[in-house]
């Protein structure tokens, strides 16, 4: 009992280490941003004093127009990972219980997923314009591939013996799909979210910066033409946060979901 | 029998894609959507468009960037990546630090490093290397922490230090996680490679097709956009072959000890 007291103590004094190295980490990097423009290092005209960009965000944060383009870029990016974890998932499970399926898909699909999404700028402008449509076009391109192509080796991955049982207790396409394909799928279905939900991110906010819909990107492209550029790193400082927050929560929803899974799966297996 | 079966392969691989073509051929062949010309039309622009010293003025600028950025980024990603890896304190003290900036989407840097780097090809390097660089970093990170540990007693108990550990034992069971960074780096550098040019540019892929769509040419702006397809893929064929030739000590390990389990 002792030793695991002693042991349970250490544990926490290295966790207490590591929260004080992280904040040591934080805090260097603000104090650099500070210190670099203030000392003549970077002229303050290309990176501003961190004071001033923090002035900048918390003088953005009271603007209504702020947060609606907070909106717009969140409800793009929402609903264009929904549409892309539903179709990738259900296409994913279909090719993949099917050989014969797969074997024909398989020279499609290594063709079209390396076709960089950006490619389909031009024709989201000329077809939709500078709506939410022409940000889905790009999210959904780009994320849709990650969660297919994660389902698909998790298909794979199916315990051929767990597969050969269920046939010989005549389980039918469904009940094999429910009880044996999906368990093992699910976590490569997480890491294709996970993945699928930062590249989301980027590109509706990639969208919004080249075409010119109204989200954070857009904002960020306006800093600039009116040369504010204190403004223009209060974006970047919102965008990387909110990229934070989508990767914390992505691997949230990934342990609340399979609490049953030894390990979180490391992204290899593409 | 073996031809036989070569030629169903063959007929497996190149079955739908054909299907798809010919689906597009026919019902496109009379369209006449402004947005959506035939594919004969396409096919005919494409050769006149990229048959021709454009190929040299646009395709090859935008990959002399782009190998520059990309192999920027690894080095850059290598070096620093290597030493965080190894030691507990460095890497607690800059996680935070390099999660928030992976979190920025790379393609909102490019305003940025105009104002540092003006619009010139340095620029589009910077913002290639700029984003390419997270991929490589993280992944090298995290491949050098998870090495083995008794291959790290071992290299202990043989004295092997410095730069013959290094090149002997840390790179080489940190490489297939390495890789994982370069592929996804690969794939993040061609879209740099496109948005910075959609900025500001006066030659390069990006820079045409932006062109061509605000031209209104828009057989054209589909050529370039089926030849940065065909960019990509062929640039992640030409990886996957390095990384077999690199990484077949790997592979190798991976199908025995899955035959053995």
């Amino acid at each position: 009992m002792g030793d695991s007291q002693r042991r349970s103590d250490a544990g926490f004094r290295a966790k207490n280490l590591a929260w004080m190295q992280a904040s040591i980490g934080l805090i260097g990097f603000a104090a650099v941003l500070e210190l670099a423009p203030q000392l003549g290092l970077v002229s303050p005209r290309y990176l501003p004093p961190f004071s001033v960009i923090a002035a900048a965000l918390a003088n953005e944060l009271q603007q209504a127009n702020f947060w609606a383009a907070l909106a717009f870029t969140m409800r793009s990016w929402a609903i264009g990972l929904t549409i892309s974890v539903l179709a990738g998932a259900s296409l994913g499970i279909l090719i993949g219980s099917s050989a014969w399926l797969q074997a024909v898909t398989r020279s499609t699909i290594e063709f079209l997923r390396p076709i960089p999404s950006v490619a389909l700028i031009p024709v989201a402008i000329l077809l939709f314009g500078t709506t939410l449509q022409s940000n889905l076009v790009l999210v959904i391109y780009a994320s849709f591939w990650q969660v297919l192509v994660q389902v698909l080796s998790g298909v794979q991955d199916v315990d051929p013996v767990a597969r050969e049982t269920a046939q010989s207790y005549r389980f039918g396409h469904w009940a094999l799909i429910r009880h044996v394909i999906w368990p093992t799928t699910l976590p490569y279905l997480m890491t294709g979210i996970r993945l699928a939900a930062s590249v989301a991110l980027i590109l509706a906010i990639t969208a919004e910066l080249t075409i010119g819909t109204p989200g954070l990107g857009r904002e960020l492209s306006l800093a600039q033409s009116g040369g504010a550029v204190a403004v223009m790193y209060a974006y970047l400082i919102v965008m990387g946060l909110i990229g934070v927050l989508v990767n914390v929560a992505a691997r949230g929803l990934e342990r609340s979901i399979m609490p049953w899974h030894p390990s979180l799966r490391s992204e290899q297996p593409v | 029998m073996k031809g036989g079966q070569t030629l169903r392969q063959a007929g497996l691989a190149l079955g739908l894609p054909a299907a798809l073509l010919a689906t597009w051929w026919i019902a496109s062949s009379g369209s006449a959507n402004f947005y959506f010309p035939p594919l004969q039309t396409i096919a005919q622009t494409f050769v006149e468009v990229w048959v021709s010293p454009r190929l040299l003025d646009d395709v090859v600028p935008s990959l002399a960037r782009l190998a520059a950025g990309y192999f920027g980024a690894v080095v850059l990603g290598l070096l620093i990546g290597i030493p965080i890896g190894l030691s507990r304190a460095l890497r607690n003290t800059l996680e935070p630090v390099l999660e928030f900036l992976r979190a920025i989407p790379p393609p909102a840097l490019v305003p940025i490093l105009i104002l540092f780097a003006g619009i010139g090809d340095t620029m589009k390097t910077l913002v290639i290397v700029s984003g390419c660089i997270w991929p490589v970093l993280l992944n090298t990170v995290e491949g050098v922490r998870g090495r083995d540990e008794v291959l790290e007693d071992v290299t202990r108990c043989y004295r092997i230090r410095g730069f013959a550990r290094l090149w002997h034992f840390v790179i080489p069971s940190a490489s297939p996680q390495m890789f994982t960074g370069l592929r996804q780096a690969l794939s993040i550098g061609i879209i740099l490679m496109v948005i910075s040019e959609m900025f500001a540019a006066s030659n390069g892929l990006g820079f045409a097709i932006i062109q061509f769509e605000r031209s209104f040419a828009v057989a054209e702006m589909w050529t370039g956009i089926i030849m940065l397809g065909l960019i990509g893929i062929g640039l992640a064929q030409v990886f996957r072959l390095v990384e077999r030739r690199m990484l077949a000590w790997y592979h190798g390990l991976r199908q025995s000890q899955r035959a053995g389990g």
